[in-house]
């Protein structure tokens, strides 16, 4: 989009003027996150640059936040529950998400519109009502203040992630290959593992990052679905904030920026290897 | 002609013999019902964590199981009363021996309660009548319990408790919008002191709609610039779209915190550079402010990414066209560029409005009294309040608002389209 030879001086000014004006809102965008990284290595006990601090002495910066968060039982014990429920959750999700989007995208499926529906669902209903009638059925049952009631919960919530993402990969998969394993004497199990699988894979292991995130990341649902016993992550942060707020706060959000930095380039790498493994694009 | 001359087509068969008719059907049979097999055990464990609650959530703002299970004999005698005058001797015999009963099963207290959200007063009626009732040793019975409060001599009480007997009621609804049964059961608005839901609704309705406009138009250039800069760039630009997308809620609105506290980044920048005195600290967070901006941080990608698939989509010779045929550039843009992008526009903004609505974290942690949303109430009515049936009814009403607008937006993108990043 560079300026053309013909355009006036107005046009010109307007150019250099959009991009300032897009400048800002991308420092909007990302600038939050970045304020947070070095306020999390400061030495002293507030949310603001300290004097030492912009001056760029070294006694203005310290890891003491950090050192607080892994010496501290409770938020080992918080990562402990986030990893176990987002684990298990996870690990369920994918398998039925993938089983589903398999039938789903059978071109002799009954219903298909209606049951996708129904499976998007939970990312369609606000949070908060999915936590209240969540809690209000689990507690008919007995299942709040269960790791069982919280990873189903949370299943639930990561399941439309999957079939999302598996069945946006097997729309351009082409079954001719499947009649052509069947041909060949394979049977539907071995197809399933040897051509398959290993093409709709980019696409599962998306989907499941999608529902660890999801799981990992999710507030509402286990505020109101949990325990004491199930503290996670993030209510350990939300009950840091509404409480006392400490810099500690801010060296767990900097380790989290950094993991969703991983989780990008991750899927950035699992999108490209399915590109070209549909053939769409060399390289 | 060998084909006319046998009268009809020969009916063509499989190697076993069968018709291929009949052969193929059988098959695509087979399929649909493999097909269904494999979506039917994730079906199953939708239905059942996540549809059945919420078909039960709808069902508890509805029901209204106290009145009618624990006072079942007062009920029961009350059929019949002709709600003008006292009821008679066998009601007053009946509710003594429901209240004596319940207060020693302990059922007593959610009948109170469930009576006081219609009248106040009636929680420590119950439970002071209920108390003293065990001592009354023998009838007659109206003129002790009369001796044991006057309300009982009110027509008003035994008309909430017949009104309130119902299995099912709508009085959660009413009083999610603010309104009310009076003593005759005609439906009034709730006294001006108790409103407090429909403020709610209309303030989380205009901020939602102010936070839509706002992400239109932070998103409307960021999108454009995207969609025609060569992809070698716009690939880095839409990471910086995505990492935000991909931060934990929690981590943004914690950023928020830091930055616009009243001793946050921004104040200090604004104090250093000498624009406010240290003195006039700006009030930027825990109020209406403070959840604008950090939910048009927060749903901002929401807004550029179905932007952006619609921009990418339109050529730009278009624009060309319409500049070598002489249209000045911001008539070819108002023109010709910007209805293209309207359905982007609408997927854009219905999707950051119903999320908008739904949002509880955010609000909860930046809103302090003036910026919280309806849904804030729901976490209030369950957890402080203890009002599960009027959670239950706001969380209802909500998810028809929600669905609603789904539908819109189902009409105008489709389901299958949606895009993750």
């Amino acid at each position: 989009m560079a300026v053309p030879s013909y355009a006036t001086r107005g046009e010109r000014i307007w150019y250099y003027l959009f991009r300032v004006i897009c400048a800002a809102i991308f420092l909007f965008l990302v600038g939050p996150l970045l304020v947070i990284i070095p306020l999390s290595f400061n030495s002293e006990p507030y949310f603001t640059f300290t004097d030492s601090m912009l001056a760029l002495k070294p006694e203005g910066y310290s890891l003491r936040w950090y050192q607080e968060f892994f010496t501290s039982s409770a938020w080992l014990n918080a990562i402990k529950n986030s990893v176990i429920i987002a684990i298990a959750s996870t690990f369920l999700a994918t398998i039925l998400g993938t089983t589903a989007a398999l039938g789903l995208s059978s071109r002799n499926m009954p219903f298909r519109n209606t049951i996708m529906a129904l499976l998007i669902s939970p990312l369609i209903v606000p949070l908060i009502i999915s936590a209240a009638a969540m809690f209000f059925f689990f507690s008919r049952i007995n299942l709040t203040q269960t790791y069982l009631g919280v990873i189903l919960a949370h299943t639930a919530l990561g399941i439309p992630f999957v079939v999302i993402t598996v069945t946006a990969t097997l729309s351009s998969f082409d079954h001719s290959l499947t009649r052509a394993s069947a041909s060949l004497g394979a049977g539907p199990v071995r197809t399933f593992f040897k051509v398959i699988l290993p093409l709709v894979t980019p696409g599962v292991v998306s989907g499941a990052l999608f529902a660890f995130i999801t799981s990992f990341d999710e507030v509402v649902v286990v505020l109101f679905v949990s325990g004491p016993e199930q503290r996670t992550i993030p209510i350990q942060m939300w009950s840091g904030i509404r409480e006392q707020i400490s810099p500690t706060i801010l060296a767990v959000a900097t380790m989290m920026v950094t993991l969703s930095i991983l989780l990008l380039t991750t899927l950035e790498l699992l999108r490209r290897r399915s590109e070209r493994l549909r053939g769409l694009s060399p390289g | 002609m060998t084909q006319n001359d046998m009268g009809q087509a020969p009916v063509l068969t499989t190697a076993d013999g069968l018709p291929l008719k009949t052969s193929l059907m059988r098959t695509t049979r087979r399929h649909r019902i493999r097909a269904f097999l494999l979506v039917a055990p994730l079906l199953l464990f939708l239905v059942v964590a996540f549809v059945l609650p919420i078909l039960d959530m709808l069902k508890r703002s509805i029901e209204n199981p106290e009145v009618h299970n624990h006072m079942s004999r007062t009920v029961e005698a009350l059929e019949g009363w002709d709600g003008e005058s006292i009821p008679d001797e066998p009601v007053f015999a009946a509710l003594v021996q429901d209240l004596v009963e319940g207060g020693e099963a302990r059922t007593i207290g959610t009948v109170a309660s469930r009576l006081n959200y219609e009248a106040s007063g009636m929680r420590s009626l119950i439970m002071k009548t209920s108390r003293r009732a065990g001592r009354i040793e023998e009838g007659p019975y109206k003129a002790a319990v009369i001796d044991i409060d006057e309300d009982w001599a009110d027509v008003d009480t035994w008309r909430l408790i017949e009104r309130e007997s119902d299995p099912f009621t709508l009085s959660y609804y009413l009083s999610a919008v603010d309104m009310r049964y009076d003593a005759e059961g005609n439906i009034v608005d709730q006294p001006d002191y108790l409103k407090i839901h429909n403020a709610l609704f209309i303030r989380t309705f205009w901020m939602s709609a102010a936070i839509t406009g706002l992400c239109l138009v932070l998103g409307y250039p960021i999108a454009f610039l995207l969609a025609n800069t060569p992809l070698r760039y716009s690939n880095l630009l839409m990471i910086l779209v995505l990492l935000p997308f991909w931060t934990s809620l929690l981590v943004r609105t914690t950023t928020w915190i830091a930055i616009l506290q009243q001793q946050g980044v921004l104040n200090d920048l604004l104090v250093g550079i000498g624009l406010i005195s240290t003195d006039n600290r700006l009030q930027m967070i825990y109020n209406k402010t403070g959840t604008m901006v950090a939910m048009t941080h927060i749903l901002l990608p929401f807004m550029i990414l179905p932007l952006y698939s619609v921009m990418k989509t339109i050529p730009p010779h278009y624009m060309h066209a319409a500049r070598s045929l002489g249209a000045r550039p911001f008539l070819a843009f108002r023109r010709v560029y910007f209805p293209l992008t309207i359905p982007g526009i609408g997927a854009g903004s219905i999707l950051v409005f119903i999320l908008s609505i739904g949002y509880y974290i955010t609000p909860a942690l930046v809103g302090g009294q003036s910026g919280i949303f309806i849904t804030n109430f729901i976490a209030y009515h369950m957890q402080t309040s203890l009002n599960w049936g009027l959670a239950a009814a706001i969380a209802s009403i909500l998810l028809f608002v929600v669905i609603a607008f789904y539908l819109v937006y189902n009409r105008v993108i489709g389901v299958d389209n949606v895009k993750l990043g």
